[in-house]
């Protein structure tokens, strides 16, 4: 059977290497910008402006950071709504890109947003006409969802292994007891959150499309159109399986384990179709607004516009569409990445790209500053998702089979 | 004659005031206040009467407790060399452009917040900040305000500023069409010290029919168009002018109201909760039969 082969274990490996300390200065420099603005205020470290109020932090950190973590979403819907046993061994990194990912969105909100003190308001404060208010909310309950999936990987962790310092080990016992009870209500009530997280990233996916609709003609025509809101879904879930193959790939070759290259060209044989169907309405939707006609303009927009639909679409659709491609690591890797830059300059574009204000002065370019905090975040989402798979059992090891685990069941707990 | 409609509308501002200070229970609601009473208030800027004086800047920040300086050193025009935007430092200012048709004087154009009537920041803040009140304003309340700034990602006309100065507390800064001055039957700061009565003030309705009557009475002075009767659904601000409104740096908006399609997408994806509702039944039951023909399955072998 092919649940063998899910069988996650904490790697263990050394924490710190050259990659890590690269990656340590990348995210301290993004801190010092981060301590600026939260001293002297969003103006001091951003290019941001009256004309320009939503930069690279709600572009990339809060609109690409949400779609390249659909690979959460799109696994869960594969792996345990339609029930494919066979995909279970990349649904807990998946899950965990995903948990990280949307925590990393949440601290781009916060940062990105003048009063983060009053960042709970919109759990009092509704307006129910308001996109953003859709999605500030979906994310706020995503997240605990995702928190609340990741929980059975920490009781599997402790189970049996309680093992506190000094007299608190008097506590072993009943924290003990503790999890194997939190165990045992999770594994009967986790299709309720598994299901939810499925419908909350449908529902926030589509409502982040919407956000930019209202921006009404201050929005390039190439990209504004009512039917964003289906656009930025179905390229979620176009980049979802993509997302989760780059970052599957990256972390074996990091941690020196064999590529899971049996699931991982099954789930590269699914991509094509689905990033066709995005294709398909990206196209229609150009030919029925007739907005082709900007492509023969030569400026930013038409140059992005085709970056985005070319090298992030359809070069990589023809890539998955090969057999020779979904064999090959290395190219499998390309492909995948290619869909993955694709869908974030796509919300580069939608949010920054085709934002022409009215009364611009000059174009918006992040500064530094914003680059580095951006940059900082990703380093510091990249050094968590390390621990975590270090101590956690996460990845599955290739080969290495136990017997057939039923879903949720841990071991150490008696029936 | 002016002067005699300006006396009738205070009297009917200082009515509607008053109703409005009686009505202002809060009542718990999912939504921003969005009130679009037949009695709001507008004004009416006539750009071919304003000379440029820039006293509406100046009362306009004495109203507002913002830096005013003395009143003597806004004769300097010296700054309508440059196209300036209502900031957090002044919430309207007037900017000159070239003399439109039949006339050799420049024309000048205030700007401040329009006050929709279908307003995009009222649809989009996050927490319902924004509120269309019975008088035709569009105001926003600070203690509810997250700084997320989508107000301004929102607005067609480009007004709502933020303090990017400021670490703690930063205010969204925009016109309020001198709510709390209205309240108590007040005109609006800028209205009130126009010195040629360029801007009117009254009911929207009545200051439709007064403008199209200067453009009938004027077809030489005026373009046959007033500037927010119809754009993004009406504005409670509406202006005349002489030459073409795109030459004034006015955006060119169609009729329809800023935050139609959104809303009605917002509305559809969850119309009584049903689409979600729906998908969560539907993938809880291809959950529950996916799984069952696993169990068949092993159950087979």
């Amino acid at each position: 059977m092919a649940n063998q082969l899910h069988n996650p274990v904490p790697i263990k490996r050394k924490y710190f290497t050259p990659g890590v300390f690269v990656l340590i200065i990348l995210a301290l420099n993004g801190l010092v910008f981060l301590i600026g603005r939260f001293l002297f205020g969003i103006g001091a470290v951003t290019n941001l402006d009256n004309q320009y109020p939503w930069g690279l932090w709600i572009g990339v950190d809060v609109a690409a950071g949400v779609a390249l973590a659909a690979g959460g979403f799109t696994t869960a819907a594969l792996g345990h709504v339609m029930h494919k046993e066979e995909y279970h061994a990349i649904v807990r990194p998946a899950l965990l890109t995903a948990m990280l990912g949307y925590t990393f969105v949440a601290m781009g909100v916060f940062v990105d947003i003048g009063r983060w003190y009053y960042i709970w308001h919109p759990l009092i404060m509704w307006n129910g006409n308001s996109a953003l208010f859709e999605v500030g909310i979906c994310v706020m309950i995503y997240l605990t969802v995702l928190y609340i999936e990741f929980l059975p990987i920490v009781t599997e962790r402790f189970i049996g292994r309680v093992n506190l310092p000094g007299f608190l080990s008097i506590l072993n016992k009943p924290v003990d007891k503790f999890l194997r009870v939190l165990d045992k209500g999770l594994s009967k009530t986790m299709f309720i959150f598994i299901i939810a997280g499925v419908v909350l990233s449908t529902l926030h996916q589509s409502s982040l499309g919407t956000l930019m609709i209202i921006a009404g003609p201050k929005m390039h025509p190439l990209w504004q159109t009512p039917v964003l809101p289906l656009l930025f879904l179905l390229s979620a879930i176009a980049v979802g399986f993509p997302m989760v193959i780059f970052e599957s790939l990256i972390a074996s070759r990091s941690l020196g384990l064999k590529p899971e290259m049996h699931i991982l060209t099954r789930l590269g044989s699914m991509i094509a179709p689905l990033l066709g169907i995005y294709l398909a309405f990206k196209i229609g939707d150009m030919f029925i607004r007739e907005t082709f006609v900007y492509l023969t303009e030569f400026n930013t927009a038409s140059v992005m516009f085709t970056i985005e639909l070319l090298f992030g679409v359809i070069i990589p659709l023809r890539m998955f569409l090969s057999p020779k491609v979904l064999k090959s690591p290395l190219l499998l890797f390309i492909a995948s990445t290619l869909v993955v830059l694709g869908v974030l300059i796509n919300r580069i574009n939608n949010f920054i790209v085709a934002y022409t204000p009215p009364y611009a002065e000059k174009t918006y370019f992040p500064s530094f500053g914003e680059i580095s905090v951006t940059v900082g975040f990703v380093a510091m989402l990249v050094l968590a998702y390390r621990f975590i798979v270090m101590n956690f059992p996460v990845i599955s090891l290739p080969g290495k089979h136990s017997a057939p685990q039923a879903k949720y069941t841990i071991r150490g707990v008696g029936k | 004659m002016p002067g005699k409609s300006r006396r009738d509308f205070l009297k009917k501002s200082a009515i509607i005031g008053a109703g409005i200070t009686g009505l202002s229970t809060s009542t718990a609601k999912a939504g921003p206040k969005n009130i679009l009473s037949p009695d709001r208030m507008g004004v009416l800027v006539d750009t071919t009467v304003c000379v440029g004086c820039r006293n509406c800047e100046w009362a306009c920040k004495d109203a507002h407790n913002l830096p005013a300086g003395n009143l003597e050193s806004y004769e300097d025009r010296k700054v309508f060399e440059k196209k300036r935007r209502p900031d957090h430092t002044a919430l309207t200012v007037v900017n000159e452009y070239s003399p439109g048709k039949n006339s050799n004087m420049p024309v000048d154009v205030k700007v401040q917040c329009m006050h929709c009537d279908h307003p995009a920041c009222v649809s989009a803040c996050i927490v319902g900040a924004f509120s269309k009140q019975e008088n035709g304003s569009v105001i926003w309340d600070t203690d509810m305000c997250i700084g997320c700034r989508y107000c301004m990602v929102a607005c067609p006309f480009q007004v709502p500023a933020f303090e990017y100065h400021k670490a703690l507390h930063p205010d969204i800064m925009k016109c309020d069409f001198c709510f709390e001055r209205t309240k108590e039957g007040k005109l609006p700061a800028c209205v009130e010290i126009c010195p040629v009565e360029a801007l009117t003030y009254g009911p929207r309705t009545e200051l439709v029919r007064v403008a199209r009557e200067r453009i009938k009475k004027n077809p030489d002075r005026y373009i046959d168009h007033i500037f927010g009767e119809y754009e993004v659904g009406g504005t409670s601000w509406m202006y005349l002018a002489n030459k073409d409104f795109s030459e004034l740096d006015f955006p060119k908006l169609g009729d329809k109201p800023a935050p139609g399609v959104s809303e009605s997408i917002q509305h559809g994806i969850f119309a009584y909760f049903v689409p979600p509702v729906s998908l969560y039944a539907l993938l809880g039951g291809i959950m529950w039969i996916s799984k069952r023909r696993k169990e068949l399955e092993e159950e087979l072998k």
